[in-house]
């Protein structure tokens, strides 16, 4: 493995990570809030792109940027106050039940509105291009980076290197890092935040002292889904925007808050990051349980028993690599990476 | 309670019992067209397959969105075990090949439901989506077994007819399917009543309680979950039988899915819930899907406004009705039922021409803006066809919704007087 490859994985994987930590985010504060799963939380996901695409066709990506959350949020809120409320008093079972319905409900409009089809949403021309390439000339030239376009050594020395990163998935970085900081600055140094913080461990006593609890679910809950839409448009510019997406990422992120430990923000940091770079790394792996045996001398062959399962390669894997690390967890650390509770 | 009973305790039970199983034997002779008895056989395997996941999510309060990965794997390996009954590997009966899926099906609910019981609620349900994405992946990534997109055909006419039963003909595996249903039925009410059973009731309802007793929740869930894997598994294999391929979709989501949406429509509450949602779940999944493009959307409609309404489901409110019929109250309610119904009638010819108006627009743009909707021909880009449908949908929801102020009201006093009756008869006793 080269050193340049090794690089734009690992830069790759920080990026895949922290766009399933933008939806893990929204996802664990509703679940830490209210107790409340929200099973359609990829399905706001899809609802972000889909909006910011159409936005996009009229104004342009930046205002798509600016105004699908809100909108994503406000259709969230919407649902908290007319369907989910309703359902608080039968239990968390209900509540989770609910949540499902809609998912099926949220698909079926984008199919309705938007069609069945894969859409054109690219991000925006200025950020198109590549943000910096990474040049590894043969020896002894060795690693360097080069910003903007690919340098001409690229093209002049034969057995150059050249691999690039492209500048939206860096904003995307930019966006969920951005989204993170001023999330913590809202919930810890914001009076808003301390009566969100107070409503969600003693709602009597923040009721009793005047705050519309509520008031603070909705919010809390429309919050969450707008941090969804976010992520759906940088996910939906960066990726493909189709009806499947919802589907494809939400079994992820759902992992991915088990694995950190349910309702621990730090815990869904660690583990989206850390399943963006493990996925990165075994797309790129054609290696197999077969080639581990030869290396060791044991000779594996098609008639070995079981030769279907030694022969599978890691890229092949990839998929299934954020369950079976869930399956793992389970088993010897069942409250999850950072969690503090069990059950 | 009256001590002078004329008839035995349990003969309402009989009775029921006999019905059902009256109802097994019967339809496949009054239906008989090769349709319906593939749906029969359908609404059988179903039966089958919503009882066992209501031994988890009613009787457990255990939510899984991954079941179909018990009847899945089992309608895999009852399908490799009937090839090789056709290829004269193994001699087994045709009709004991569902066993076979029921024995892998508790096979794997040994092994996955170990780590899934581990949690209960809301964990238990991320982890049950998790496993479950985890096999239908697996399914794609090793077509040796799983036979890959094509998936695995067999044929169900194999080793020695038995009394002349080849299972050839539908008819004969849907009396098969029958007996399965039945049996499998009266087995999981019979779990119901078991101590196992009711300690699963306790743990659903109060599991704080459960260990301080002494029991452990998770051995408990496990062992629920191990009994439901074996029905699912035994639903699978039937399947296989009826459909003679088993493909990847088998243990997908979707079909998780349907078994938890329709599991809920009929009623976790009650026993029977189940039964109800089966025959729901196949007519929605051959009817309704050829009646409609929107159909999932209805379904998800339907869903929604029944977990905000009516959480426990057709059954419950059947029970609710049988509740009134027993204090003599049907008679007050039934003009207001008859309202109701209707102007929901109202309501929903406008919103579906409306929803059916937006699918045509999107999906068959090729045939031109006319189309048919309830023997009606509409033009989906005029505007008077949209104005006609919201002035019917807007009249409908306007007069819905005080009928059910006033039904809301009459529901209340009808139910104070129940429970007054009630109270005099303790005070009576």
């Amino acid at each position: 493995m080269d050193a340049s490859y090794f690089l734009i994985s690992l830069l790759n994987g920080l990026s895949v990570g922290l766009l399933l930590f933008m939806l893990a985010s929204g996802l664990t504060l509703i679940f830490s809030m209210m107790g409340v799963l929200n099973f359609a939380h990829a399905s706001f996901y899809m609802l972000g792109a889909y909006v910011a695409y159409t936005i996009t066709q009229l104004l342009g990506f930046w205002w798509g940027l600016l105004l699908a959350p809100p909108i994503v949020g406000l259709a969230g809120a919407a649902f908290e106050r007319f369907a989910l409320r309703r359902v608080h008093k039968f239990g968390h079972v209900p509540e989770l039940l609910i949540t499902f319905g809609l998912s099926y409900i949220l698909l079926e409009v984008v199919q309705l509105v938007w069609g069945r089809q894969a859409l054109n949403f690219l991000p925006p021309e200025s950020l198109r291009g590549p943000l910096f390439t990474i040049v590894e000339l043969p020896s002894p030239g060795g690693l360097s980076l080069a910003f903007g376009e690919p340098p001409p050594a690229c093209q002049a020395v034969a057995g150059a290197s050249c691999t690039q990163f492209p500048s939206f998935r860096a904003f995307g970085m930019g966006m969920a890092v951005l989204m993170l900081v001023s999330v913590w600055l809202l919930f810890t140094r914001t009076r808003i935040g301390l009566v969100i913080q107070a409503a969600l461990t003693h709602p009597e006593a923040a009721e009793a002292l005047g705050h519309n609890v509520p008031r603070v679910f909705m919010m809390v809950f429309g919050g969450g889904t707008a941090l969804a839409g976010l992520a759906g448009v940088i996910g939906g510019a960066l990726r493909v925007t189709e009806p499947s997406m919802a589907l494809a990422v939400g079994a992820v992120v759902f992992a991915v808050i088990v694995i950190g430990g349910m309702g621990s923000l730090a815990g869904a940091f660690v583990a989206s990051v850390l399943l963006g770079v493990l996925d990165s790394f075994a797309v790129g792996s054609d290696r197999s349980l077969a080639d581990l045996f030869g290396a060791l001398n044991l000779a594996v062959t098609p008639a070995t028993f079981g030769y279907a399962v030694w022969s599978v390669k890691i890229s092949q894997v990839a998929a299934i690599l954020p369950y079976l690390l869930l399956v793992l967890i389970l088993i010897f650390r069942p409250k999850g990476l950072f969690g503090t509770r069990e059950g | 309670m009256s001590q002078h009973r004329l008839i035995p305790k349990n003969a309402s039970r009989w009775l029921v019992w006999g019905l059902y199983a009256a109802a097994l034997l019967v339809s496949p002779l009054v239906f008989t067209s090769s349709l319906s008895l593939t749906m029969l056989s359908q609404i059988g395997i179903g039966i089958i397959a919503c009882l066992a996941f209501n031994m988890l999510l009613g009787q457990g309060g255990m939510l899984s969105f991954g079941h179909a990965v018990y009847s899945g794997l089992g309608s895999f390996f009852a399908i490799h075990a009937l090839n090789w009954v056709s290829s004269g590997k193994l001699m087994l009966p045709v009709s004991l090949v569902p066993l076979v899926g029921g024995l892998f099906g508790l096979l794997f609910a040994v092994l996955l439901g170990y780590v899934t019981t581990k949690k209960a609620g809301t964990p238990f349900a991320m982890i049950t989506l998790g496993v479950g994405e985890l096999v239908a992946a697996m399914a794609l990534m090793f077509p040796g077994f799983f036979g890959g997109e094509g998936g695995i055909s067999g044929n169900r006419v194999a080793g020695r007819a038995l009394l002349g039963i080849s299972f050839g003909p539908q008819v004969q595996l849907c009396y098969l399917i029958a007996v399965y249903c039945f049996v499998c039925t009266a087995l999981m009410f019979a779990f119901t009543r078991t101590p196992l059973g009711r300690m699963l009731n306790a743990v659903r309802d109060n599991p704080e309680r459960v260990e301080f007793i002494g029991y452990s929740t998770q051995h408990v869930r496990y062992l629920a979950f191990m009994a439901s894997g074996l029905f699912m598994g035994i639903a699978g294999g039937l399947s296989a039988l009826n459909f003679e391929i088993v493909t990847a979709e088998v243990v997908g989501a979707a079909r998780s899915g349907a078994y938890l949406l329709f599991t809920f429509l009929g009623g976790a509450l009650f026993f029977f819930g189940p039964i109800i949602g089966a025959v729901l779940m196949v007519l929605a999944l051959v009817l309704l899907s050829e009646l409609t493009q929107a159909w999932l959307l209805y379904l998800g409609l339907v869903f929604l406004f029944m977990v905000m309404y009516a959480p426990g489901g057709i059954s419950s409110l059947i029970m609710m009705n049988l509740r009134l019929a027993a204090f003599g109250k049907l008679r007050q309610l039934w003009t207001s039922y008859l309202a109701l119904a209707g102007l929901a009638g109202v309501m929903l010819v406008g919103a579906g021409a409306m929803i059916e108006m937006v699918y045509h627009l999107q999906l068959n743009q090729a045939l031109g803006p006319q189309m048919r909707f309830m023997g009606a021909t509409l033009n989906a880009k005029g505007f008077d066809s949209w104005f006609g449908a919201a002035f019917v949908l807007f009249t409908g929801a306007a007069m819905f919704e005080l009928t059910r102020r006033e039904f809301v009201r009459q529901w209340g006093r009808v139910q104070g007087e129940i429970e007054q009756t009630i109270k005099q008869r303790e005070a009576a006793a």
